[in-house]
């Protein structure tokens, strides 16, 4: 009989790994259990359910940092900030939707497990770059600190950002400090309409590369503009977006900026601070993916690669695809059982290199083929030797990330 | 040599001399490798000079090959490696080791690839900081992290130490604008993280390899993110009668959502120092010196210089400048940019400190550094990124004085202690290198402390890439792997359980 262990301190999520260490039990390790669905299905019989060590301990707006335990909802720490006028600038996305599940959920400590950013990740970094510190129980039972909570430190190595990302496979977090920004006065959103994929990749990587600022560059085919458009969104055709955050005469002065820029014979719009604010909400969250039985998958490849490689993979099978990251960030969908992973990543690699991440489908499929990229054999050795440095006996989320660990 | 102590060279090691160097010699040939006192004497320091140590050799590679082939070499021969690159470290983190071969990077002094349309250079790690900007700027980009070293010091030594700058508050440090690197692994492997694409995949082994000062890996190829340089610069510059008033300033600049591009303070003594070197217009009399620069389109500065110009009038501004032109900007920033030759000038010695605290203790930490300056009967002036809480600290000595240095060294190290207390770090940007190393336990647990060694040793079992650096001990990768489980009972039966 599986058990589920609900600790409320450190000490006592300290003392489960321990139990588990001498039992040779491994854990799963869940927040809300939100993004159960990503990523290998965990081969561990109980349960480490860390949403009994919830709570904002420390919120400076004037020092732009933010201290909470893993288990704080991130809706909880959303709106925290928000009273505050600032926010979370990574834009975590929400996958609920996108996996069958209710929008808004999700705990601090899984948005870091997954290294979850959203569209702003090109301008500001994803969640690693705004992790300053943290606690966290590792493998071995013992409760360690790492980081700070200031925002400039280099003292030891950087662990709290090599544990963002590395989905519960190396340690526990047990609290975790963020370095928060302002957010925004306002914002607006520059679209070019009718634009082919690689026109679009060209335009988006102009804007990044001007001076106007741009915190966020998509691209939405004509397909997925249409998915949008029918949850409401004002688009029709293919769409390309580009959006700017700040003070309202500077959002506007830089919106003049981009009309000069690439303005020139094409169809330009302006779409306003709600409207802006809920259609790149649709575009992080892969809203246009939302509610098929296709397989989803993440692409993340060099910005000008992006129409090169969703080229490349529709000559070959039938697939959707709409870019985030200035083209970096491929969403692409394939109908059927198939879900091709290796034409997409060696399409990849013929592009100039980058990883893939099977990021919806069913259990089975997620345990039989490589849910996240395949490394080289020295890379892939020196990540077992880390886990294992970590957590020798295997007992934190086996199975999570690769087969082995 | 002061306090600090070095591994002891192993004699094993240093009766083989000969036939290592000849093996170097072999593997890098030509000008390569560097045996002569004469020779290696310009390598016995970096920039924490108060300290010196000869190598047992020089070697500088030229391709990665080398690279791989000396330190499959001196894995296989049990040889301590320390990397190099400028030398301009302020903690010592390139300083030599006398069993050791020190290995200069800076033969790697291409720039590889630039691709303005995915915003990304590809550098050998021997280019230095502004060396990336200049092949650039014909572009209209730069390269965010502006260390002030940032003539000299190499790409490859700024990724080793996570070095920032004036920029840092709004675009990050050197960790946040790496997308890439080659790295030789101490058995030889060559590995590649990232690219031009964003997040590499599996763990994130970019940002442990950030700030590891020289311990996981050889860097030899980087890819940065260059951005495009801001379409205007404008600074304010204004005087404050204490460190207090200023300090509140910064904290509501912040708090109503202004991220300057820079923000740095210099109290009453950094002032003058810099006034009397360049001549630029300081006011003497300030307690303080702030200098805001807000970066962006012209309209988005003007508007928020005045906002920034109203939130200093109430905080007490004594006095209030804002540049109308380029030449009246840069002067804003020049005697910043030299107080550490204006203190020189003075002292003919001086410490440049490093720690960070949260920026509402300053008030508390300045007044703490004044008593300590009369129990150490020495001067310190401070210079401090105001924005991030990043203070520098200068503490003036005269080596020539017997006990002096070692004088200045406890200041340091009570002020470090004192960053610590108030909830700040060691080090903000300088590293940990030999300087901090035996003070890591003031913020760091001995559990915190193994499980940072344990990465080293899931990248060099053996310890043999800058050993003595970081780490205040040394223990060997067996001892930490040891566990001990005992028995199988939760001790806390009632934790929940469903
Ligand atoms: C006047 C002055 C001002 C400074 N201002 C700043 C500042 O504003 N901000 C700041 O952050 N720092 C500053 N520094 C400190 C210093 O310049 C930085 O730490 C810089 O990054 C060191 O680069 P370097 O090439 O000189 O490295 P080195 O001093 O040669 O080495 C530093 C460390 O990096 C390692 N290393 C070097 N190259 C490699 C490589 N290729 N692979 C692996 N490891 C390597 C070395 O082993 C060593 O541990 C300043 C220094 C001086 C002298």
């Amino acid at each position: 009989m599986p058990d589920t262990f609900k600790p409320r301190t450190a000490e006592e999520a300290r003392d489960v790994v321990r139990w588990a260490m001498a039992e040779h039990e491994p854990l799963e390790i869940v927040g809300q259990a939100s993004k159960r669905a990503i990523g290998r299905p965990v081969q561990a019989g109980h349960l480490l359910d860390m949403s009994g060590l919830a709570g904002i301990e420390l919120y400076e707006p004037e020092e732009l940092v933010l201290t909470a335990l893993p288990g704080t909802p991130i809706a909880e720490i959303e709106a925290a900030l928000a009273a505050s006028n600032q926010e979370l600038a990574f834009d975590p996305l929400d996958y609920g939707p996108l996996l069958g599940n209710p929008a808004g959920q999700g705990t601090l400590g899984g948005v870091i497990a997954a290294n979850l950013a959203g569209s702003k990740r090109l301008k500001h970094g994803a969640a690693r770059d705004h992790v300053l510190g943290m606690d966290a129980v590792s493998g071995r039972g013992e409760i360690f600190h790492s980081g700070g909570r200031v925002v400039k430190n280099v003292t030891g190595y950087d662990l709290p950002r090599a544990l963002t990302g590395s989905w519960g496979t190396l340690a526990v977090a047990t609290r975790i400090t963020l370095k928060v920004l302002p957010r925004a006065q306002t914002e607006a959103t520059f679209l070019l309409s009718g634009l082919g994929d690689a026109e679009a990749a060209t335009t988006m990587t102009t804007a990044m590369g001007s001076s106007a600022e741009v915190s966020a560059a998509a691209h939405l085919p004509a397909a997925a503009a249409q998915d949008l458009a029918a949850r409401g969104h004002a688009l029709s055709g293919p769409a390309t977006l580009l959006r700017l955050e700040g003070f309202g005469p500077s959002v506007d002065y830089r919106f003049e900026r981009l009309r000069a820029l690439l303005g020139a014979g094409r169809s330009v719009s302006r779409v306003e601070a709600d409207a802006s604010r809920a259609l790149w909400r649709a575009v992080r969250d892969a809203d246009a993916f939302v509610g098929t039985d296709d397989l989803v998958w993440r692409l993340s490849v060099a910005p000008t690669a992006g129409a090169s490689v969703v080229a490349q993979l529709a000559g070959r099978f039938a697939c959707k695809a709409f870019y985030d990251w200035s083209g970096g960030l491929v969403w692409l969908a394939v109908p059927g059982a198939d879900a091709r992973a290796e034409a997409i990543r060696a399409a990849i690699a013929a592009c100039g290199g980058g990883h893939a991440t099977l990021v919806r489908a069913p259990a089975p499929l997620r345990s039989s083929i490589p849910v996240f990229q395949p490394q080289p054999a020295p890379l892939a050795a020196l990540a077992a030797r880390l886990k294992e440095q970590f957590d020798p006996h295997g007992i934190l989320n086996p199975g999570r990330m690769t087969a082995g660990h | 040599m002061s306090g600090i102590a070095m591994p002891k060279p192993d004699e094993a090691v240093l009766s083989r001399r000969g036939e290592i160097v000849r093996a170097l010699k072999e593997m890098v040939p030509g000008e390569g490798v560097i045996d002569t006192d004469i020779g290696m004497r310009v390598y016995e320091t970096d920039g924490f000079n108060a300290y010196r140590q000869m190598p047992m050799v020089v070697v500088l590679p030229e391709t990665v090959e080398q690279v791989s082939a000396v330190l499959h070499y001196c894995h296989e021969n049990g040889v301590k490696v320390v990397p190099r690159g400028a030398g301009t470290s302020l903690s010592g983190g390139a300083l030599p080791l006398g069993d050791g071969v020190l290995m200069s990077m800076m033969k790697f002094n291409k720039v590889l690839d630039i691709d303005a349309a995915n915003r990304a250079v590809v550098a050998q790690p021997g280019v230095t900081n502004l060396g990336i900007t200049r092949a650039v700027e014909h572009l209209g980009f730069y390269y965010a992290p502006d260390p002030s070293s940032q003539i000299a010091c190499s790409i490859g030594g700024n990724i080793a130490e996570n070095s920032g700058g004036v920029h840092s508050l709004k675009y990050g440090l050197t960790t946040n604008n790496v997308l890439g690197l080659e790295m030789v692994l101490i058995t030889g492997e060559v590995i590649r993280l990232g690219g031009k694409h964003l997040d590499s995949e599996g763990y994130d082994l970019l940002a442990l390899m950030t700030g590891s000062e020289g311990l996981l890996g050889v860097v030899t190829e980087v890819t940065v993110r260059i951005l495009q340089k801001p379409e205007t610069a404008r600074a304010a510059l204004v005087g404050f009668p204490s460190s207090e008033a200023g300090g509140q300033c910064v904290a509501e600049i912040i708090g109503a959502g202004i991220i300057p591009g820079g923000m740095e303070m210099m109290d009453e003594l950094a002032i003058n120092f810099a006034e009397d070197f360049v001549n630029v217009g300081y006011p003497r009399e300030a307690g303080a010196l702030l200098i805001v620069e807000l970066d962006g389109p012209e309209a988005e500065v003007d508007h928020l210089l005045a906002e920034v110009e109203a939130i200093a009038r109430r905080n007490g501004a004594t006095s209030l400048r804002v540049s109308t032109s380029e030449e009246e900007r840069l002067a804003f920033w020049a005697g910043r940019k030299s107080a550490f030759p204006a203190v020189g000038r003075i002292s003919p010695d001086y410490l440049c400190m490093d720690g960070t605290i949260p920026r509402r203790a300053l008030p508390q930490v300045l007044a703490r550094m004044r008593e300590l300056s009369e129990k150490h009967g020495l001067r310190c002036a401070n210079v401090f990124h105001a924005g991030d809480g990043n203070l520098h600290p200068l503490i003036l000595y005269d080596a020539n004085k017997p006990g002096e240095l070692e004088r200045a060294e406890d200041f340091g190290a009570d002020i470090l202690r004192l960053c610590v207390e108030v909830g700040g770090v060691l080090t903000g940007e300088h590293g940990v290198g030999i300087e901090k190393r035996d003070l890591m336990p003031v913020m760091f647990s001995e559990d915190d402390l193994k499980q940072q060694q344990r990465v080293k040793c899931a990248f060099d079992p053996k310890q043999l890439l800058n050993p003595g650096k970081v780490f205040p001990e040394l223990h060997r990768c067996a001892e930490l792997g040891r566990m001990h489980v005992s028995k199988g009972q939760l001790p806390f039966p009632d934790i929940p359980r469903f």
